[in-house]
């Protein structure tokens, strides 16, 4: 059906165009920034502040990023395999749980959603939390009291729940039929067909793992490698940082190029998420219509 | 006699009972399968929860929770009285309530123009972009915040002296902050948000647009009088659920903009969730810090159920429980 637009709907679509552009490039201006200012020259951006093009285009803070870049490719294996391991694990648990709470057949299910759910309305609270991660589970600077708090959360659960909820349950039906006990119903059956919810729920895990620093500020601040939004948190936050990272380098501090340093690990930083983002981008999209609309 | 009497007592039992006990056992691989999350939240969530009693002690670290000495209400009246718990209140609910307000107020006017927007890519690259904030951390948030703003060699105010301007020194003056922790909450939120509504706008009945068309009434009628009615449940029910978490801030947000060294800014940014923070980190105040955190958690907790028992009077298919 072609209708012609009358002027009042052109106007609008015009006034569209140029809003969603302006708003759009708002968004990007900050990165293209800071990509700018970790390409250009220190002492350049010190006397004429940053700009939206590099200043004296050189790659000096690439350089000395990896002069000695033993705490930096450090920072990169743990977030890597906090980010594999723990996406593995947690969408495995995650799914498992997921599926089982919309069983209609299964007789607790209501109880157990709430008791999921009512961590979501009442918690501990901070200090509480982390006196018992310390002093009872004795995880202060160990790995695991960064990986083991990102694992799992009501909210993704309850995400994979809707997911699972369309997936009929006549499959779960022919497969009690054929014999098949509910773990290898799950396992054989319903994973391979909840391919798109996994591949949604596991970006939400992944971007987490990440993106984590805050956990690694309370409990892991001490350890020599640190995953890498909390290795930026501290060269951005304490020069002492900042020269720890080039430790072993024959560079004083005086030469150290420290603001354009911060840029650049920070591009780095983010580089493997930005590379991502085009394939993984309709998924997150699918996940947060899903989980906008409750089933 | 006792050999006629064990039938029939077995038959006495109730069979509502029975019938419970049998579906249990049919269950027992779902209850396995259940068995890892019952467990994560019991050990990351629930146990923790007894250690709130430290709101109400003294508390000595060797001594314990609960070898600590009883103070009552002490260590919540301190903090009323000193005028904390107002200041930290008030900070959190006005900031959330701009970012609900202004949030939501954005984030539908830029999902009705990406509706009206039809270059298929156009619309791609445009979403590409506004999402894009969404996918990074605070760390980095507050480190692009630090690049725009700082009086050394900010964007900003580079340009401002380059105009000849008198450059502002954002990071010792706190009346600034709450614009700027308003406006980088819109610049991470709002292309997450508007793609939210967008979904929704594209959800909806296809007919009823087709027939406004026929009946000739151009985008601003069409939006006014069909898009706008139809998205106010969605709008109200998202409003009104974050009204319920109204008690809670972004503690990555505001301790990655400000910082925690920056004490001039406090009064205009601190809000529950840093405090809560700087108390028992910076100053292992274990009573004040876990005294703030339940009183959060209690009223926040409150304020929830009063918005789901509205939610489900208005909206019973929305409501949460």
């Amino acid at each position: 059906m072609k209708v012609k637009r009358d002027g009042v709907s052109q106007f609008v679509v015009g006034f569209g165009y140029v809003i969603v552009s302006v708003f759009a490039i708002l968004c990007f201006l900050p990165f293209l920034m800071m990509v700018s200012a970790s390409f250009s020259t220190e002492t350049t951006i010190m006397k004429q502040g940053i700009g939206l093009l590099p200043k004296d285009f050189t790659v000096r803070a690439y350089q000395v990023a990896f002069l000695s870049p033993k705490y930096l490719l450090g920072s990169y294996m743990v977030t890597i395999l906090m980010t594999a391991c723990g996406t593995a694990l947690g969408l495995f648990l995650i799914a498992m749980t997921g599926y089982v709470l919309q069983r209609k057949d299964f007789a607790i299910r209501n109880k157990l959603s709430f008791y999921i759910y009512f961590t979501t309305l009442f918690s501990a609270g901070l200090a509480p939390t982390y006196l018992w991660m310390t002093k009872y589970l004795h995880l202060k600077n160990n790995y695991l009291a960064v990986f083991l708090p990102l694992l799992m959360n009501p909210w993704l659960i309850f995400l994979m729940k809707n997911f699972m909820k369309s997936i009929p349950f006549e499959i779960t039906e022919s497969g009690k039929i054929d014999g098949a006990g509910d773990f290898r119903i799950f396992l054989s059956l319903i994973l391979p067909m909840a391919k798109p919810a996994l591949a949604t729920i596991g970006l939400f895990l992944a971007l987490g793992y990440w993106n984590e620093w805050y956990n690694s500020m309370l409990y892991i601040p001490n350890l020599d490698y640190r995953p890498l939004q909390y290795y930026l948190y501290r060269i951005i936050n304490e020069a002492a940082a900042l020269q720890q990272s080039t430790a072993g380098a024959n560079i004083t501090v005086a030469d150290l190029p420290s603001e354009t340093l911060k840029m650049a690990t920070a591009v780095l930083s983010i580089g493997p998420v930005i590379f991502l983002y085009p394939f993984v981008q309709k998924y997150f999209i699918s996940g947060i219509t899903v989980g906008a609309v409750k089933g | 006699m006792m050999r006629k009497m064990q039938p029939q007592n077995t038959a006495a039992l109730p069979v509502a009972k029975l019938a419970s006990r049998s579906r249990m056992w049919n269950n027992r691989t779902l209850i396995l399968m259940s068995l890892p999350a019952v467990i994560y939240f019991l050990v990351f969530c629930y146990l923790p929860m007894p250690g709130a009693y430290i709101a109400f002690t003294d508390f000595n670290y060797h001594a314990g929770i609960f070898g600590s000495r009883f103070v009552g209400m002490d260590n919540f009246k301190f903090l009323w009285k000193s005028g904390k718990l107002w200041l930290l209140t008030r900070n959190t609910i006005l900031y959330n309530l701009a970012f609900i307000a202004l949030g939501n107020l954005l984030q539908i006017f830029i999902a009705l123009l990406l509706n009206e927007v039809r270059l298929k890519w156009f619309k791609k690259l445009s979403q590409s972009l506004m999402f894009l904030p969404y996918f990074i951390s605070d760390v980095l948030v507050g480190l692009l915040a630090f690049d725009i703003l700082n009086s050394d060699y900010g964007f900003l105010p580079s340009l401002i002296r380059a105009a000849g301007g008198a450059v502002p020194d954002f990071y010792s003056n706190p009346g600034a902050w709450p614009p700027i922790i308003i406006l980088t909450n819109l610049w991470k939120s709002t292309g997450y948000g508007s793609i939210v509504y967008f979904a929704t706008i594209c959800g909806m009945d296809v007919s009823m647009m087709e027939a406004s068309q026929i009946d000739g009434a151009n985008a601003l009628q069409r939006i006014w009088y069909i898009l706008l009615p139809n998205l106010r449940p969605t709008v109200v029910i998202l409003v009104l659920f974050s009204i319920g978490g109204i008690l809670k801030g972004n503690f990555g947000l505001f301790y990655n903009l400000v910082g925690s060294a920056n004490a001039a800014l406090l009064p205009n940014t601190d809000i529950i969730e840093t405090y809560v923070y700087r108390t028992l980190m910076n100053q292992f105040n274990f009573p004040y810090s876990t005294a703030v955190g339940l009183y959060q958690s209690v009223f926040g907790f409150i304020i929830i159920m009063i918005v789901n028992g509205i939610v489900r009077k208005i909206e019973p298919d929305y409501a949460l429980f």
